[in-house]
C-alpha cells in the first residue's frame, strides 16, 4: 500500500512539475506579448500623445491670447505636482503635506545649477530638472525613513512640519546666484531668494515632463509594485503578514512622488523666473492636495482633469476679480458638499436622479 | 543670579506666548476628539474673533467688556454654524473630504474678510491696561498677567466643565464612542455642536489676547498661530485635553527659548524638529493614549 503512495505521489508530482512548465512556457509567451512594446495600444497611445503635442503647438503659436499662453507651464507642472501626489495620497494612502517641500528642494536645486553652470540652454534645463528632481528625491528618502512610520493625520502634519523646516532653513543658507561680470561669485542670502533665472520652461518642455510623469505614475500603479502599494492602502496588516516589505514600498511611492515634486519644482522656477522660499509654504502643499482630493483619489485622469480646471479657474473668474478667490472657496466647498453629503445618496434613494436619466433615454 | 533672572524671565516670556498657544489647541483637540477630523478653519477664527472685536469697540464704540461678551458670542455662533452648513452633511463621509471642506471654509473666511477689510493691516490699540509688576528685579508686563490669569481660568473652567458637568460626561462619552453614546440617549448632534461652539469661543478669546500682543490686523494673521497651535495639539496627543495644554506651554517655551538664544529665523524650525522627534519617539504625542491596532 505504501509503495502505491509513494508511487502516486511520484506521478502526481510529475505531472505537476510537467504542468508547471507549461505553464510557465505560457507565461514566458504572454510576457514576451505585453512586452513588447510595439502592440497597437501603445502605438495608439503615442500617436495621440504626438497628435496632442501638435495642437498644443498650434493652439499656442496661433489661437491663444498671452494670458492663457502664460499658464501653459503652471498648468503642466501642476499636473505633474497633482499625478506624483496622487501615488501618496491616492494609491499610497497616506496624507502628506510635504509636497511644497520638495519642490522648494528642487526649485533652488535647479536654479543653483543653471545659474552657475554655463552650458547651451536646452541641455542646462535638462540637466537642472534631473538633478533638482534626484535631489528632493534624496530629500524624500532621508525625511521618508522615519516619518514613514506613523500614520494619518500624524504623518500629515509631520511631512507639514517638514515643509516649514525646508523653508526656514533655506531662508537661512547663503545661496551661490552665479558670477557677475568680473567673475566673483554672486551670494544671495536664502530669505532674499534667487532672481534671474533663464526662462527655458516653454510648452514643448512641459509637454514632455507631463506626459512622462503621467506615464511613470500610470505603469507604476499598474505594475506588481503598484498593486503592492494599492495593497498596503487597503490594509496595512494584511499587506505585512503576506510577507510585503510595506515600509519599503511606502518610501518607494514616497521617494517616486518627491522626485516629480522636484522636477515640477524645477520647471516652475525656470518659468517665474525668481523664486522665494515664501512661496514655497504649506498653503502650496494644501492646493496640490486640493487637486488631488477634487480629482479623486487614486484617479491619474481626475487629477489631470482637477489640476487643469482649478489653474484655470481663477483666471477665468478674474472679470469679478475682487470675488473671485471667495468663488473659488465656495466652488470647493460646494464641490465636497455635493459628491459626498447624505443627500446626494437620498437622491439617488429616490430615483428622482435615474429617473431625469431614464426620460432623456426615451426622448432620445 | 542674573543668569537666574534672566532665565525666568524668559520661562514667563514662553508660558505667554504658550498660553494663546494652549487656548487654540484645546479647540484643535477637543474637536478632533469628537469629530475626529482637523478643523483646518479653527486659525481664521481667531482671526475673524479679531476683526469682530474692532469693529465692536472702534466701529461700533462699545465699552470693552461688552465687546469681549459680543466677540466670543459671535465667534461661538460662527463655529456652530460653519459645522452645521460645512461638515454636517460630511459626517459618514471619507475624512479627506472633511480635511477638505475645512480648507475651503479657511479659504472663504480669509478672502471674506479680505473683501470686508482689505488687505492692509489695521492698527488696533491693545485694550488690557494693567500695570506691570516687579518680583525682586524680575519685571512681568500686565498684558503677560492677564493672559496667564486668563488661560489658567479658561481651562480650569473646562477641565470642570468635562469632568463633572453631565453635558461634559456627553461630549467624553461621543469621543469615546459615537454609536454607543446616541444609544445611550446622547444626542450627538448637540453635543458636536457644543463643542464646536466652545473651541471656537476658545479661539476667540485667544485672538483677543493675540491681538492684545501683536496690535495689528491682517486677514491672513490667523494661519500661523493657527497651525503651531495645532502642532501643539499633536505634540501633546491629540484629542486630549490636558495634552493639548501641556503641549501649547511647552511650544511657547521652545519657540521663546529658540528665539532667544539660536535665532529668529530657525526657531520656527525648531519647533517643528521638536514635534518629529517627539512623533517618532512616541507616536500619539506626549500624553495620547496608545490605540492598538485590530485587524
Amino acid at each position: 500500500m505504501k509503495k502505491n503512495n509513494t508511487n502516486q505521489k511520484i506521478n502526481h508530482n510529475i505531472s505537476v512539475k510537467n504542468e508547471k512548465v507549461n505553464l510557465n512556457a505560457i507565461q514566458k509567451e504572454k510576457k514576451a506579448e505585453a512586452k513588447s512594446a510595439f502592440n497597437i495600444k501603445n502605438l495608439v497611445i503615442l500617436l495621440c500623445i504626438i497628435a496632442g503635442y501638435f495642437l498644443l503647438a498650434y493652439l499656442v503659436e496661433y489661437r491663444l491670447n498671452r494670458q492663457f499662453k502664460s499658464l501653459i507651464v503652471p498648468i503642466g507642472a501642476n499636473i505633474i505636482l497633482a499625478v506624483s501626489l496622487n501615488l501618496v495620497v491616492g494609491f499610497l494612502g497616506e496624507l502628506s503635506l510635504g509636497h511644497a517641500g520638495f519642490m522648494s528642494i528642487g526649485a533652488f536645486t535647479g536654479a543653483i545649477f543653471t545659474l552657475n553652470m554655463n552650458l547651451p540652454g536646452n541641455i542646462e534645463f535638462f540637466l537642472a530638472i534631473i538633478v533638482g528632481g534626484i535631489m528632493a528625491a534624496v530629500f524624500g528618502f532621508l525625511i521618508g525613513i522615519p516619518v514613514l512610520r506613523l500614520r494619518g493625520d500624524y504623518l500629515a502634519i509631520v511631512t507639514l512640519a517638514f515643509t516649514e523646516i525646508i523653508r526656514s532653513i533655506i531662508n537661512t543658507l547663503s545661496l551661490p546666484a552665479g558670477k557677475d561680470k568680473a567673475g566673483e561669485l554672486i551670494v544671495k542670502k536664502g530669505a532674499m531668494g534667487l532672481s534671474g533665472i533663464e526662462t527655458y520652461a516653454n510648452y514643448t518642455w512641459i509637454y514632455i515632463a507631463a506626459v512622462i510623469s503621467i506615464i511613470v505614475v500610470v505603469n507604476l500603479v499598474n505594475s506588481r509594485q503598484g498593486r503592492i502599494i494599492t495593497s498596503i492602502r487597503d490594509n496595512h496588516i494584511a499587506a505585512e503578514s503576506i510577507g510585503i516589505k510595506v515600509s519599503r514600498y511606502k518610501t518607494m511611492a514616497f521617494v517616486i512622488g518627491a522626485f516629480f515634486a522636484g522636477v515640477a519644482g524645477v520647471i516652475n522656477g525656470h518659468n517665474l523666473s525668481s523664486i522665494k522660499p515664501v512661496d514655497y509654504d504649506y498653503n502650496r502643499s494644501i492646493n496640490i492636495l486640493v487637486f488631488v482630493v477634487l480629482g479623486g483619489m487614486g484617479s491619474i485622469k481626475g487629477s489631470i482633469i482637477a489640476a487643469t480646471i482649478l489653474t484655470l479657474l481663477p483666471e477665468v473668474l478674474r472679470p469679478i476679480r475682487n470675488y473671485r478667490m471667495l468663488m473659488y472657496a465656495i466652488v470647493l466647498i460646494a464641490i465636497m458638499l455635493i459628491n459626498h453629503s447624505t443627500w446626494k445618496s437620498r437622491l439617488q434613494g429616490n430615483n428622482l436622479l435615474s429617473k431625469i436619466f431614464k426620460k432623456e433615454q426615451v426622448s432620445e | 543670579m542674573k543668569l537666574v533672572e534672566y532665565i525666568i524671565g524668559q520661562l514667563i516670556n514662553g508660558l505667554n506666548a504658550g498660553s494663546i498657544y494652549a487656548l487654540i489647541a484645546l479647540g484643535y483637540s477637543m474637536v478632533y476628539g469628537i469629530a475626529k477630523m482637523i478643523n483646518f478653519a479653527h486659525g481664521d477664527i481667531i482671526m475673524v474673533g479679531s476683526y469682530a472685536l474692532y469693529v465692536f469697540i472702534v466701529l461700533m464704540k462699545m465699552p470693552v467688556i461688552v465687546a469681549i461678551l459680543l466677540t466670543i458670542g459671535f465667534c461661538a455662533i460662527l463655529g456652530i454654524t460653519i459645522e452645521r452648513i460645512a461638515y454636517k452633511p460630511l459626517r459618514k463621509a471619507p475624512p479627506l473630504a472633511v480635511l477638505i471642506t475645512a480648507i475651503g471654509v479657511s479659504f472663504f473666511l480669509q478672502n471674506a474678510s479680505l473683501l470686508i477689510f482689505k488687505a492692509n493691516p489695521i492698527p488696533f490699540g491693545t485694550i488690557i491696561k494693567v500695570d506691570a509688576v516687579n518680583i525682586g528685579n524680575i519685571s512681568i508686563s500686565g498684558l503677560t498677567i492677564v493672559t496667564l490669569v486668563v488661560t489658567f481660568i479658561c481651562m480650569a473652567i473646562l477641565t470642570l466643565f468635562i469632568n463633572k458637568t453631565k453635558a461634559g460626561s456627553a461630549m467624553r462619552a461621543v469621543s469615546e464612542d459615537k454609536g454607543a453614546a446616541q444609544l445611550m440617549g446622547i444626542n450627538v448632534n448637540r453635543t458636536i455642536s457644543l463643542t464646536f461652539a466652545i473651541g471656537s469661543a476658545l479661539a476667540a478669546i485667544a485672538g483677543i489676547l493675540f491681538l492684545s500682543q501683536y496690535p495689528s490686523l491682517k486677514p491672513t494673521m490667523g494661519a500661523l498661530p493657527g497651525i503651531k497651535a495645532f502642532v501643539a495639539a499633536v505634540l501633546g496627543g491629540i484629542g486630549n485635553v490636558p495634552g493639548a495644554m501641556l503641549g501649547g506651554m511647552l511650544l511657547g517655551i521652545i519657540e521663546n527659548t529658540a528665539k532667544a538664544y539660536i535665532s529668529t529665523e530657525v526657531s520656527d524650525a525648531i519647533v517643528f524638529g521638536v514635534l518629529i522627534l517627539v512623533l517618532l519617539l512616541k507616536p500619539s504625542g506626549l500624553l495620547g493614549k496608545k490605540r492598538i491596532e485590530k485587524v
